[in-house]
């Protein structure tokens, strides 16, 4: 150490330069309680930006139905192969083809927002949710209601065509 | 009379590892102790491998990108970006100067992050917290503006082959100036805290130490390299996205030990911050991806009102990108050092074979090497400095 200046080679400037600093930070805090960054989270939340890619949802048309065209393009364009579809016929013969079954499982998602990129009519989104806890596996697949409801709670948040 | 006692000075062997704080990661390293001395170390990887490169052959090239995210998770933008280059030089397209600055702005943010991450969490395993509280705080922020551009924070997925997921939202440039100009701040914080504090130079200097040839000879990339004294930066060396007309220094130490390691990221975070004002003075206008819709995916109004939009949409995402036969190499200055990808195609929508080639790997063969002789003490503060990331060590 003999190369270094006196004040790196005392112990006490820089603990009485650290202890400044830390006390700085501790009273700024105290008196600035709304600017502290930690969040207690279920009371408070933390908002996120619209772009957020969270729990999936279906949007549905005016009259309730829902939009997808069981198309697989999203299945195809989901690189965690997480999407399961099986289309069908729709009862009414104006509606080509519907999902029977759509559903997401979301332990094997990733979240990458691809299944909403390749959406040729704008069926699904990747909502504002990030709440996703379960007692079960079976739990975390969900199914067509599941994800239409997801959009029930959160629709509001996002511009609806 | 004494009973005599058999001191057993066999060496002792322990396992770091894999799940253990200090190795941030699944790492295991097995060393010999000589008393509290390393005697001997090996090193087992692959506790964090998740076949990146053999699944990469089985999706198309878009589908890659969200894999990259998970290689070094501290940056996973710059992976996003140094993925996407390799597949655009195979394919020999050049994205609009938008992009460019985009991407160079988000790989900045990102390297600081990394730097901010890396020396937060080194000067927590020896024992310092408050600089951890200090550097979390800006880490948060950033990834806040990463999470309003990207949608994710950690995961971004932001790069598309020829372009970005999307634009950056309104209102996100002046948001990111308010943020970069707090960060000086926290720096001369930290700065305060360590850089001429006695304990932890002492902690750290000479600590884990690598000469220049040998950090040459194990193919050391990145701030360790330049803390051996190597002025090595691809950004300066071979440059991409006109870093050549941005306006910064290459920061070198000459020690090759954690502490010289620490004050290249210091350094660097403060060069960067240079690089993103000069960055976000002009951003140029225009679009952010490429017209061409058999590599970008059309824009939506084209897809959901014309049938030349859907006919590209459902043909781009059911085959793929049509990449020309061939392998390309392009690396990038990811903030541990040289990223590399090696791309193989033979004309089909998917890869033949994607190589990574992660920093990390290079830097944690000669680890072994450098904690001969060195405590137990010093293994953890030398492996912090070192960022080794077990997600692109094992991929």
């Amino acid at each position: 150490m003999s190369g270094r200046s006196l004040r790196s080679r005392s112990y006490l400037w820089p603990i009485f330069i650290g202890m400044w600093i830390t006390a700085r930070h501790l009273f700024f805090n105290l008196f600035h309680m709304r600017c502290l960054p930690t969040i207690q989270y279920p009371e408070q939340r933390r908002n996120y930006s619209p772009r957020f890619r969270g729990l999936h949802i279906l949007t549905v048309k005016q009259n309730g139905d829902i939009r997808c065209t069981a198309c697989m393009l999203c299945a195809t364009a989901c690189p965690a192969a997480c999407i399961h579809i099986t289309a069908d016929e729709h009862p009414d013969p104006n509606v080509e083809k519907y999902p029977r079954e759509f559903n997401i499982d979301m332990l094997r998602c990733v979240f990458c927002g691809m299944c909403e990129e390749a959406c040729p009519v704008d069926a699904i989104r990747m909502g504002p949710g990030y709440e996703l806890a379960g007692f079960d596996r079976n739990d975390f697949i969900y199914t067509k209601d599941d994800l239409v409801k997801n959009g029930n709670n959160t629709l509001s948040h996002v511009t609806h065509h | 009379m004494m009973p005599e006692v058999e001191i057993n000075n066999q060496l002792m062997r322990l396992n770091l590892g894999p799940s253990h704080p200090a190795t941030h990661g699944t790492l295991r390293i097995f060393v010999k102790l000589d008393g509290e001395f390393v005697e001997e170390m090996k090193l087992e990887i692959g506790y964090l491998h998740r076949c990146f490169e053999k699944m990469s052959e089985t999706h198309t090239w878009t589908q890659v990108i969200p894999f990259t995210d998970r290689l070094n998770y501290c940056s996973a933008l710059m992976n996003n970006v140094g993925y996407v280059m390799a597949v655009e030089k195979l394919l020999g397209v050049t994205i609009t100067k938008r992009c460019e600055r985009i991407r160079v702005l988000l790989c900045e943010l990102s390297r600081i992050v990394d730097h901010l991450v890396c020396i937060g969490t080194n000067a927590v395993d020896v024992g310092a917290l408050s600089c951890f509280w200090y550097f979390f705080r800006e880490r948060e922020n950033i990834y806040d503006l990463f999470e309003a551009a990207c949608g994710a924070r950690l995961t971004t997925s932001y790069t598309r082959i020829g372009g970005l997921m999307s634009d950056l939202p309104d209102g996100w440039i002046d948001w990111c100036k308010k943020i970069v100009k707090q960060l000086p701040r926290t720096l001369d914080d930290v700065d305060g805290l360590l850089t001429h504090n006695r304990i932890w130079i002492e902690r750290t200097k000479g600590v884990v130490k690598i000469s220049k040839e040998r950090a040459i000879d194990y193919g050391f990339t990145g701030p360790c390299l330049r803390a051996c004294g190597v002025d090595y930066d691809i950004r300066k060396v071979h440059p991409y996205y006109d870093y050549d007309k941005f306006d910064f220094k290459v920061p070198i130490e000459s020690e090759g030990d954690t502490y010289a390691r620490y004050l290249v990221r210091m350094a660097e975070m403060r060069e960067s911050l240079k690089i993103i004002d000069q960055a976000l003075e002009d951003i140029p206008d225009g679009e952010v991806n490429i017209s061409d819709w058999s590599i970008v995916l059309p824009p939506k109004e084209a897809v959901y009102n014309s049938i030349e939009g859907l006919m590209a949409h459902f043909k781009l995402i059911m085959q793929g990108i049509k990449t020309p036969v061939g392998e390309v190499y392009s690396y990038t200055e990811a903030a541990n050092g040289e990223l590399g990808f090696f791309v193989s195609s033979n004309g089909e929508g998917r890869p033949y074979r994607v190589r990574v080639r992660p920093p990390c790997f290079a830097i944690y063969q000669a680890f072994p090497e450098m904690c001969h002789r060195q405590t137990v003490s010093d293994v953890v503060a030398g492996l912090g400095s070192l960022n080794i990331v077990a997600g692109e060590l094992d991929r």
